[in-house]
């Protein structure tokens, strides 16, 4: 009886999802919303397919010798699990997804700048995406993600060319999506919403963009460099040709270590979201958060040269771009304190956002303190290009980055979809990651401090058993976020109504009917007051 | 070499040692500052759960001192942590003058190795303990990376160029040799030993089955087979600079730039005589790119080296 009102009541209220109902409303929509459910949807499918590259990575790293997959094979595994997961999953993944989704309502207006420029860009990157995963299937390209020359250019006899071309189209998705989010925040905010009332959601994506527009650039010209090398012969990297392979990992460098920024910002910006709604409280040093920002998308520029200490650059140089990189991790350590502040005389609930917030930073933290141990320089000589870098940018992108995408995925789901998603089922999920991330990660630590190489596909017999506990954790890891998926599209059924606020946040975005309207907002809405009004101890409504 | 399972990694060299201090340290402060964030979160999340009486009047939302205090007092921190290892890299780069030279070309996938009496060994490199070792090396086609973990030093081998790192072996033994840089197919199995070895049995090891002339001696005749001798000895009527003392010294090129002369110079003018002309010197010399292989390179570079023995004496090793 229950259900059938329901679904009596899906049919009267007109939402973005009852829109239109076929595939063709879909694939010409201009709807900010409709188009982050296209990129929700083809994220998902390619984390599941660069996860699939990872299983069978970690299973061949069981024992020493090679007994699953042939040297070659190996070598395909793990350059496509790296291309996947940066430049079709986290790259896109809370920015496009969820900063699509929520951006326009978060500042009060009815749709990005340009609507049609939003849907090129989902475009560009499905048709890039698909492109780049037939090629690294088809060709079995084996340079790692990092194409570092001359492997790339002269001796690896595989598609090398057609993957830089699918990369370098994704590219262009990433510079109109940052050009889109800038023109709007500049442009679309409600009346009153001034930059110090933005949510620090807004604030990270506004920095990311500016990122992605001026970093991914350099990236294409250095995709097309190599190319005009492979192909035309061109001496640039091939030091037979008078080129310089270190001025490719330069540029290489110079547009991968912001990307590193791009991944989390945004998951900073979701933490800030999540935080202060189930602390009951404004976010601690709102000023210093969003300054924080803006630093480390300022700073993050700077320092790409500590992937390069012991390359053969200059020590000079080494010297200056350490010092710079412990710089940047001043901005991220005032993030951590400040969200840790925020919990201080709070309200404090434990549902799954806050599980999956609480998870980031304690792993962010483990993560960002890593960094700085590879940025000393001497201690990066003995550890870099070792499993200890393998941990510490997994903590930063796995147990950063994911956390918080799927923290994010959670809090905005009664938004997006309308109903909730089951509470309890969330909660495991969430301790299985946190506990799944661990096991397979921290092993990689000692491992890497013991000496053993990244990107080896057998390896001496000393390093068996922290090989083993990493395969075990990371089977666990692969069972937690299967079932997100699981209870995700269970909900979409079957999940409680959710109602325009279920946590009691204070976001616009908050103030319009779960699903949204088309237009978000009948009548655009006016700010008054700042993000975050928390009042925890005259609140008489705290979420369940 | 020691096979069996282990927390903490063999330690074999003078920069072991203090590398593994260095480690120490960071990791308690590392641990120190992740222990507090964890526990002050548990703690808050413990007393201000919901439905908890804790006092939670006066609230602060911000805090203009205590922002400003968790940003300096890290920034000095991190400055601290900064000095000390750039002060050990350094160290990593400064060449001790008796430093014994061994040669190194790296290849997909093995490591090329020779001694300056011109004992050569494949993937495995036999090494006197207490003796200061720098290698000087390049690779044949990919970037490879040598790393020997025990000694804690790592340092890429890049084509086209030279590069090198030192070492003083402290203890006896069989240690891994891996390539660290991702180097193709077989990039896993590119590994070798460094054997460490008591220096008399070290002398004996060098000196058995060494029929090679010595690496120098071998490039002289390189030189004149390749008729470097012909423009570049006192007796030539062709007008081509002399070699005497050439490394380390400062040398002004015909664009008024000046250098100094080091191992990757002599290798760029012989393979691109155009790029670094020497001021008053016609482009006369021709390129040898191509002709002339990796290890013939380094032994025609050391015998230039030697040249500068006939007139001002230094050191026999590579300068840094």
């Amino acid at each position: 009886m229950q259900a059938q009102q329901d679904d009596v009541a899906v049919e009267a209220t007109r939402n973005y999802l009852t829109e239109g109902f076929t595939l063709w409303s879909w694939l010409r929509t201009h709807d900010h919303k409709r188009i982050a459910l296209l990129y929700l949807v083809s994220i998902t499918a390619f984390f599941f397919v660069g996860g699939a590259a990872a299983t069978l990575i970690r299973l061949e790293l069981a024992t020493p010798e090679a007994d699953l997959v042939t040297h070659e094979t190996y070598n395909v595994l793990f350059t496509m699990h790296g291309v996947i997961m940066v430049w079709l999953f986290l790259i896109p993944s809370i920015p496009s997804a969820l900063g699509n989704f929520l951006m326009p309502m978060m500042i009060g207006a009815r749709d990005l700048a340009f609507p049609r420029l939003n849907l090129a860009s989902w475009y560009l990157y499905l048709g890039g995406g698909i492109f780049t995963i037939a090629a690294l299937i088809a060709g079995g390209v084996d340079t790692g993600w990092t194409f570092y020359t001359p492997f790339s250019t002269l001796f690896s006899n595989t598609n090398v060319i057609l993957v830089l071309l699918g990369v370098f189209i994704v590219g262009f998705s990433s510079i109109l999506t940052g050009i889109n989010f800038i023109v709007t925040v500049h442009t679309m905010r409600a009346p009153g919403m001034t930059w110090f009332r933005l949510p620090l959601f807004v604030w990270a994506n506004y920095a990311t963009s500016i990122i992605l527009v001026l970093a991914t650039p350099v990236l294409a010209m250095t995709l097309l460099l190599l190319g005009a090398e492979r192909l035309l012969h061109v001496g640039i990297f091939d030091p037979a040709l008078g080129g310089d392979p270190l001025l490719f990992q330069h540029l290489f460098w110079f547009y991968s270590h912001p990307a590193v920024y791009i991944m989390v910002l945004p998951a900073m910006g979701v933490v800030s979201e999540i935080v202060p709604c189930f602390a009951r409280k404004r976010v601690f040093g709102y000023r210093f958060m969003a300054y924080a920002i803006l630093g480390i998308a300022v700073i993050g520029f700077m320092v790409w040269g500590h992937h390069m200490f012991v390359s053969g650059q200059s020590v000079y140089a080494g010297l200056v771009f350490s010092l710079l990189s412990f710089l940047v991790a001043i901005p991220s350590a005032i993030k951590v304190f400040n969200w840790t502040a925020t919990l201080y005389k709070g309200t404090i609930t434990f549902s799954a956002p806050m599980l999956y917030a609480l998870g980031f930073i304690g792993l962010f933290t483990i993560g960002g303190l890593t960094g700085l141990i590879l940025a000393s320089l001497a201690a990066d000589v003995h550890l870099t290009d070792t499993y200890f870098v393998v941990a510490h940018f997994h903590y930063i992108m796995v147990g950063g980055a994911v956390m918080a995408y799927f923290g994010a995925l959670h809090f905005w789901w009664p938004k997006i979809s309308g109903r909730m998603y089951p509470e309890m089922w969330g909660r495991v999920a969430a301790v299985i990651i946190f506990f799944g991330f661990n096991l397979t990660f921290f092993p990689q630590f000692l491992l890497g401090y013991e000496g053993m190489p990244r990107r080896y596909h057998t390896y001496p017999e000393q390093f068996q058993v922290l090989h083993l506990l990493s395969s075990a954790g990371a089977s666990v890891l692969a069972a937690g976020y299967l079932l997100p998926l699981g209870y995700f599209l269970w909900s979409l059924l079957y999940g409680k109504r959710a109602g325009p606020n279920p946590w009691q946040a204070t976001g616009l975005e908050w103030q319009t009917p779960s699903p949204p309207p088309k237009e978000n907002f009948a009548v655009t809405p006016t700010v008054t007051e700042e993000a975050y009004a928390y009042q925890p101890a005259t609140s008489a409504q705290v979420p369940q | 070499m020691n096979t069996g399972f282990h927390l903490l990694p063999e330690s074999a060299s003078t920069a072991a040692a203090s590398l593994d201090h260095l480690m120490l340290a960071l990791t308690l402060l590392m641990g120190i500052v992740a222990l507090a964030v964890t526990v002050l979160i548990v703690m808050f999340s413990i007393r201000y759960r919901k439905g908890s009486s804790a006092d939670r009047s006066h609230a602060p939302t911000t805090g203009r001192r205590i922002e400003i205090a968790w940003t300096v007092v890290p920034l000095l921190i991190f400055l601290g942590m900064y000095a000390w290892a750039a002060y050990d890299y350094m160290a990593l780069y400064r060449v001790p003058p008796d430093a014994m030279p061994v040669f190194v070309v790296a290849k997909q996938w093995m490591w090329k190795l020779e001694h300056a009496n011109g004992r050569r060994e494949i993937s495995e490199l036999h090494v006197p303990v207490g003796q200061p070792v720098q290698v000087v090396m390049t690779s044949q086609d990919v970037i490879h990376s040598f790393y020997v973990p025990a000694f804690r030093i790592k340092q890429d081998v890049v084509p086209g160029r030279y590069t090198s790192i030192w070492f003083t072996p402290t203890h006896t033994g069989e240690y891994a040799l891996f390539c660290a840089e991702f180097c193709g197919t077989e990039h896993s199995v590119m590994r070798g030993k460094v054997v460490v070895m008591p220096p008399r049995d070290f002398a004996a090891w060098l000196q058995h089955g060494s029929a090679e002339p010595g690496i120098a001696q071998r490039g002289f005749d390189l030189f004149r087979q390749y008729g470097c001798s012909g423009c570049h000895s006192a007796g030539s009527s062709v007008h081509a600079p002399d070699l005497h003392g050439l490394l380390g010294r400062t040398v002004h090129l015909q664009d008024g730039r000046t250098l100094i002369a080091d191992e990757n110079y002599v290798r760029d003018s012989i393979l691109l005589p155009k790029k670094d002309v020497v001021a008053g010197y016609a482009p006369i010399m021709p390129s040898f790119a191509g002709q002339i292989g990796e290890e013939d390179l380094i032994a025609i570079i050391e015998y230039i080296r030697r040249m500068e023995g006939e007139t001002g004496g230094g050191n026999a090793g590579p300068a840094r």
